[in-house]
């Protein structure tokens, strides 16, 4: 899931500048589940919008509208017919369902509500971690499935380096575990500590250009 | 001789000599004359020295710029490079550039976290890893190939280092490490600095039955404390160091006449370095003075290292031409 908070209300009045009247569209998908950016979220958002405005003196007209996911032209039909009525869209999105609104409404600004910071599961309620960074070239299975590109802070694929402190954790915070320390645990219970005695090269890094996916059955009807 | 390299610290160590490396922490600044202030400490004083890269990653004068203003004062740098920086491009560029400047040693390390530096949210880069780099150096000297597989006009001739550090956990884990590298090319070993000496001979008990000295040169990492409050702060603050309470206790004792502690802490790295040198894998000692490079000759003398030796097909730490 992607995980996702939201932006101080001072940097997105910021961004609103004169820009009214201003619908808040929520998003159901993966920033609801995280607490982020769902219909409560959204009317959150709206209701401080207003009260700051109110405060300075001034008046923000804001509804919201939430959808089931913004990443999918499939939820649109409603808001098709209301984002005329408005001077700017705040997606509270992530980044990708952001840039899905603005692709749909090129003439309007649309305002990113939150920043999205990683793709990562629930420790707890309320509590997520970052678990991977979508590398293109997934080594779980040699490394016990705990991700060293995402969870080493020096993303290492022969580790661990020499900053793993006495209690397993990482040098840069001690409320981080080192990865490598945990590959190594994990690998010797499983009795499986071969398969990282023998040196990784280096790999061939496979998300620095934009990547696009098309299942193999949809080739032939977009012409890939 | 035959090296790999050419250089002064290869041939010191192939001959079978008790090989002692130096560390020059380039300055803040284009401020040469502190390079050269440094060097002359160090010069006839070490086989080689260690100059670091953007050391706990604050930026400095660079690390293979820094190298070649020690080449001209009759030095034998050892240069330094940290994944962090710089991506594979970037690197394999340098390493031609150094070797055609006559660096011949090279410490392929993975780096500070950027976390510690002065630039603490600068992207860090680590495209490979420092395993990665000594098979990288390795491939380009050996094979004359590039990363990418494609030929080398002209491979370095590099004599490649790395770093161990013997006190991180997990301990068992940090043997098969020093096997990978060992593995990956590494020629040399200059390892984290040591004051818990039971546990590194346990370490070095370990590489000698995995026949991993026989296969690599293993300087021993000595920095001694320039004070009381030093100590503390790398027992206390510095992860992945490992300093025993008898030597604080010591220090604590040496209190009283001015510099006396001072005077101790080069009296506990002599001591070390003895031991070191009866110490079956150690191949030699690495000698950190963090902003003392003016005690280095006193330390080196006081430890009975001098005068270095020379050896043929080394270049006495005299600046090697570009071929």
């Amino acid at each position: 899931m992607i995980i996702a908070h939201r932006k101080p209300l001072e940097e997105i009045v910021e961004m609103l500048g004169q820009l009214n009247p201003v619908l808040v569209l929520g998003c159901g998908g993966c920033t609801s589940i995280c607490l982020a950016g769902g219909q409560r979220e959204a009317e959150q958002l709206a209701a401080d919008l207003r009260e700051d405005y109110g405060n300075r003196g001034g008046q923000l007209e804001v509804n919201t509208y939430t959808i089931e996911r913004q990443c999918n032209a499939d939820f649109f039909a409603d808001i098709d017919r209301l984002a005329g009525d408005y001077q700017a869209i705040v997606s509270t999105a992530c980044g990708a369902g952001v840039q899905f609104v603005a692709e749909r409404y090129p003439r309007l600004p649309v305002l990113p509500a939150l920043n999205t910071d990683f793709v990562g599961f629930d420790k707890d309620v309320g509590w997520y971690e970052e678990n991977c960074r979508t590398c293109g070239d997934c080594v779980l299975g040699e490394t016990g499935g705990i991700c060293p590109v995402t969870r080493c802070a020096k993303s290492l694929f022969n580790g661990p380096c020499g900053g793993t402190r006495a209690d397993g954790t990482c040098e840069v915070d001690p409320d981080i575990p080192c990865a490598w320390f945990e590959i190594h645990k994990r690998l010797r219970e499983q009795g499986r500590l071969e398969l990282i005695t023998r040196v990784r090269p280096a790999r061939e890094w496979q998300n620095q250009i934009r990547r696009t996916v098309i299942q193999e059955p949809y080739r032939e009807r977009y012409g890939k | 001789m035959e090296t790999k390299s050419g250089g002064n610290l290869e041939a010191v160590l192939r001959a079978g000599h008790f090989a002692i490396t130096g560390e020059l922490g380039p300055p803040r600044g284009a401020n040469v004359e502190a390079v050269h202030k440094k060097a002359a400490y160090l010069k006839d004083k070490v086989d080689a020295v260690n100059i670091t890269d953007n050391q706990t990653a604050v930026v400095r004068m660079s690390s293979w710029a820094t190298s070649l203003l020690v080449i001209q004062d009759g030095l034998e740098p050892n240069y330094q490079m940290v994944c962090r920086d710089r991506n594979r491009l970037a690197m394999q560029a340098d390493i031609l550039g150094a070797y055609a400047h006559g660096i011949r040693n090279m410490l392929c390390l993975s780096g500070d976290h950027q976390k510690f530096g002065d630039h603490p949210h600068s992207k860090g880069v680590f495209d490979i890893d420092s395993i990665q780099l000594i098979a990288m150096v390795r491939r380009m000297r050996d094979e004359g190939k590039f990363l990418s597989g494609e030929d080398i006009d002209t491979p370095p001739r590099i004599f490649i280092g790395a770093a161990a550090n013997p006190f991180a956990e997990p301990f068992e884990w940090r043997i098969t490490r020093l096997a990978k590298k060992v593995a990956a090319g590494a020629d040399f070993i200059q390892t984290q600095c040591i004051y818990n000496m039971e546990k590194f001979r346990r370490w070095i008990h370990l590489a000698n039955e995995e026949g991993l000295t026989e296969k690599v040169f293993i300087l021993a990492g000595v920095t001694p404390f320039k004070s009381l409050g030093m100590a503390k702060y790398m027992k206390n603050s510095v992860p992945g160091m490992d300093v025993p309470d008898h030597l604080i206790k010591r220090l604590q004792g040496a209190k009283g006449k001015k510099g006396a502690i001072a005077a101790e802490g080069i009296k506990i790295a002599c001591e070390q370095i003895q031991e070191f040198r009866e110490m079956k894998g150690v191949a030699g000692v690495h000698l950190m003075a963090i902003e003392w490079e003016h005690k280095v000759p006193q330390i080196v003398e006081q430890a009975g290292l001098l005068p270095r030796p020379r050896v043929d097909g080394g270049n006495g730490g005299a600046p090697a031409a570009g071929e």
